[in-house]
Order: C-alpha cells, then sequence, then structure tokens
C-alpha cells in the first residue's frame, strides 16, 4: 500500500497522519520536515500502549542541526511502533510516507481529524 | 535562511554533513561577510590596540596576524578576535580586527572612550563595505594558488597580504576556523559575487561547496575551536577557557591584565573539556554533566553529531579537579543520562599543516 501525500492530514509542526478504515492513524514526519532537518540520526520512538495526546510531544527527532521535539497529531493510545526506522533513518529521506510511518495511534477522539490541515493548506504554510 | 547578527544566513546550503566532510576531504567556500571587520589606522594604533588586546601588538610585523581576546577590567571576555598588521598598497601601515559579528557593535561601544585617549587613531569600520570568504579545506592552497599570482604555499600559517584577485583588491589569510588548512579572504563588498563565482568555478573539479553555519559549527567543534556565547563570554576568563596562549602578560599592562595576573596565580576552579559521547544523541548547550555518582560537574557549552569521528562530541565547564583525559562522566540530556568519557582538545587535528 502507498500512502499518498496529498490525501494525508497534517499538523502544522510537520507531522502527518493516514486514518484508517479502522479508526486507527499511521503517523509520520512530512518530506518538507525531513528536508529542513536533514542528516537525521537519532530518534526516540514511543511505546506501544502509551497514550498521546494531539499536540503534545511522542518523542524526538535529532539532526546534526537540531533535536526537534515530535507532535502527536491526534489523541489515542498507540498500537504500533516503527522500531527499525530507528536504525534506517535514511528511509525518511527516500519515503517519508509509506515506508518512513513512526507509530499508529488508535484514535479516541477522530473529530480531531478535523482541526489538521489538508494537503493544500500544509503546503502552503511550508512556504513551497 | 536563519536571521544572524543582522545577517540572512544560510544554516546550510546542500547538507551539513555533505559540506562538512567536503572541508574536511576538499575544499569549503564560506560567506562569512557577518564577521566585523575594524580598520585602526594612525601613529599609535598599535598602542590603542595593544592596550586593549591580551596579546601583544606593538612588536607585530606587517603581515602578522594574531589571535588574541579582548577582556574587561575583570578578565572576562568581551570578544576573541584576529588582529593583523598590514600594509596598504600607498605603503600605509594599519591595523585591521575581525571581531565576531554578534559583538560588533558592543565592541564599537566599548571602543569609543579608549579612541578619546589616542586622538591620532582613525577606526573605520569597514564591515559593510567589504565582504569575507573563507576558503577552508586540503585543497584551499592549490585551489586559491590558480585564483592569486603571490606564491600562497610558502605564505606561513596566520600571516596575511593585501593583493588583489584578478585585479580586485583583496587581503588574504591564512587562518581560518574549521582546523583545516586554507585562507580568508576580505574583498570589496561590490566584489564579493565575483570572486565567490571565481573560486567556485576554479574548485569544480575538486568538488567546492558552499558551507553554511551548521557545518561552520561542527567543523569548529571538531577543531576544538571556542564560539563567543558559548565558550565565551563575559564571565569566563580566557586561562579557565583553556585560551592562555593568547594572554601575554610579560613586561606589559591591559584593560584586565591585572584580573588576568591574580587569575594565572590561582588554581583553577573550572576549565574547558572536551567530552566524546556514547550513542546518536548529542548534549547541546546548557546539558549537565555529572561524575559517576551523578553529582554535577559542569555545563556543556556546545555540542553536536560529529560528522568525522561518526559520534556526538560537545565541549564543556567542569570542575578543574575532575577534568582528567579519559576520565568517565554522565551527561544529562533532557532527562536522560548518557555516558561520556573526557577527550583532549582539539578532537580533531588535520594530518599535514601549513608552514
Amino acid at each position: 500500500m502507498t500512502i499518498d501525500p496529498k490525501k494525508l492530514r497534517y499538523a502544522s509542526t510537520h507531522e502527518w497522519v493516514d486514518i484508517g478504515s479502522d479508526g486507527v492513524g499511521t503517523i509520520g514526519i512530512s518530506a518538507f520536515a525531513v528536508k529542513e532537518l536533514t542528516d537525521l540520526v537519532f530518534m526516540a520512538l514511543p511505546k506501544i500502549g502509551q497514550k498521546v495526546s494531539a499536540s503534545q510531544e511522542f518523542g524526538e527527532v535529532e539532526s546534526v542541526k537540531a533535536v526537534s521535539p515530535l507532535y502527536s497529531p491526534v489523541s489515542g493510545e498507540v498500537v504500533a511502533v516503527h522500531e527499525e526506522l530507528v536504525d534506517q533513518l535514511e528511509t525518511l529521506n527516500e519515503d517519508p510516507y509509506t515506508q518512513g510511518w513512526i507509530m499508529k495511534v488508535k484514535l479516541s477522539d477522530p473529530s480531531e481529524v478535523s482541526k489538521l490541515l489538508d494537503f493544500a493548506a500544509y503546503t502552503a504554510q511550508c512556504g513551497e | 535562511m536563519a536571521e544572524f547578527a543582522g545577517f540572512e544566513m544560510p544554516i546550510q546550503y546542500s547538507g551539513i554533513v555533505a559540506e562538512h566532510n567536503a572541508t574536511r576531504n576538499s575544499v569549503g567556500l564560506f560567506d562569512i561577510s557577518h564577521m566585523g571587520r575594524l580598520r585602526f589606522e594612525g601613529p599609535r594604533a598599535d598602542q590603542l590596540l595593544d592596550h586593549l588586546l591580551t596579546r601583544r601588538v606593538t612588536d607585530m610585523q606587517i603581515g602578522q596576524v594574531r589571535y588574541s581576546l579582548m577582556c574587561n577590567e575583570e578578565g572576562g571576555v568581551l570578544d576573541d578576535v584576529l588582529v593583523s598588521c598590514l600594509e596598504s598598497p600607498s605603503s600605509r601601515q594599519y591595523f585591521l580586527l575581525v571581531v565576531n559579528a554578534s559583538n560588533r557593535m558592543k565592541i564599537l561601544h566599548w571602543l569609543q572612550p579608549h579612541l578619546a585617549d589616542f586622538p591620532d587613531v582613525t577606526l573605520s569600520d569597514v564591515t559593510e563595505q567589504t565582504a569575507m570568504i573563507a576558503v577552508q579545506g586540503p585543497q584551499a592552497v592549490d585551489l586559491c594558488q590558480r585564483l592569486f599570482s603571490i606564491p600562497l604555499d610558502s605564505m606561513g600559517y596566520y600571516r596575511a597580504k593585501v593583493t588583489q584577485q584578478m585585479g580586485k583588491p583583496t587581503i588574504i589569510s591564512r587562518t581560518g576556523y574549521t582546523g583545516e588548512d586554507g585562507f580568508e579572504l576580505i574583498v570589496r563588498a561590490d566584489d564579493a559575487q565575483r570572486v565567490w563565482e571565481n573560486l567556485m568555478l576554479a574548485g569544480r573539479e575538486q568538488g567546492i561547496m558552499a558551507i553554511g553555519l551548521g557545518a561552520r559549527d561542527t567543523l569548529r567543534l571538531e577543531a576544538g575551536m571556542p564560539l563567543y556565547g558559548h565558550e565565551l563570554d563575559e564571565t569566563i576568563d580566557p586561562i579557565r577557557a583553556g585560551l592562555g596562549f593568547a594572554v601575554n602578560l610579560k613586561e606589559r599592562t591591559f584593560i584586565g591584565s591585572e584580573s588576568l595576573a591574580k587569575i594565572q596565580s590561582q588554581s583553577l576552579s573550572t576549565t574547558r573539556v572536551g567530552l566524546k559521547l556514547e550513542g546518536m544523541r548529542a548534549a547541546r548547550q546548557g546539558a549537565t554533566i555529572l561524575d559517576s555518582d551523578f553529582r554535577t560537574i559542569g555545563l556543556v557549552t556546545s555540542g553536536s553529531f560529529s560528522p568525522t569521528f561518526n559520534q556526538p562530541i560537545a565541549m564543556g565547564f567542569v570542575d578543574a579537579a575532575v577534568a582528567k583525559d579519559g576520565a568517565n562522566v554522565e551527561v544529562d540530556i533532557r532527562g536522560s543520562r548518557v555516558s561520556a568519557k573526557l577527550s583532549p582538545l582539539p578532537f580533531y587535528r588535520r594530518k599535514s599543516s601549513a608552514k
């Protein structure tokens, strides 16, 4: 399955979420964020079962340039974590959407999704 | 782009690691026009500067460059600078002081009362009418030699000359802030773009890259070079910062010399150290350094992932009593403890050096 960035919803803090029919959101960071960070060296992931809240920090990503918190675009419980990603952060440069997913969250409040940006609004924010 | 001391500066052009490696392995080009450039001229210009700088200026010969500090009365560092003794094409001797961009206005202000004591000295802030470009890396000499008619290989380290590049007046000095061989060029602002393009074109085969602020920071960190606002500020004296080599107290007085003499005669409380960290997370400015019993012994002042060593490195200040190379310490990185070893500075030293 390929994730189309045009169909995703975005937080202004550069995380994307893809809402599945099962009420589970797949979450990652945008190509714009990866390009801005570049040279990623470390990522701290959440744990399965952990509760995350919209706009709250769930992990961090570190590049040679700086460390940046990762904010969850939605609230819910973490049901899957992309553990292998930590050892192959270059995946994020190649494919930040399909291969570069970070975690899956069972949404506790699906109405939050409507507050997120669509692709057009997000790219406008990035000035691209 | 990031705003830095009033200049719009790129953090990176193509990527910090690629730019860093290009400088270490071949050659990198840096637009460092943000650095402050102050020109002092007049019969007693050397005496004025000698009164303000931690190193002797009155014995400087034309063509010499010295790294020095400017201190307050308490011995705290106002700025770290390069002072060059130069001769204009019309055979007039003058001094050029290169100061940190972030300190330029402070230093100009600091100079005012002292200038009043030396009425025959004129100070011109030439920062905005000139530009500054650094060419750094093992290929820097070869590259620059193709663009300059004066012999560069024989030019010593910390030497400077007023010359020209394809008819454009240029001050060239064998100095830098990367730990590599290379030059810093000062040209007229109107000529800067042409000089930059000439260098980029001439270095194409060598894989020259434009280098942003990000790699400038990782390069100087590996080279153990202090950055004002991190390893240096007005509460830090040069001795503690490990810059005693740039303080000459012998038979001279200057602003701060009394305090520095006192500091030098006492044992150090804290001192600047290098750290090599385990794992991949970098310790940034402000991270706490702890001993193996988790007692706080110091603070990180700069830290980053090191592209050359492929591990995080940092500089900081720790209690002098525990500052032993190889000592095991812990660093608190945003709430988690990471093991680290104190490491001698610089982390990186290039193999061959200039004459």
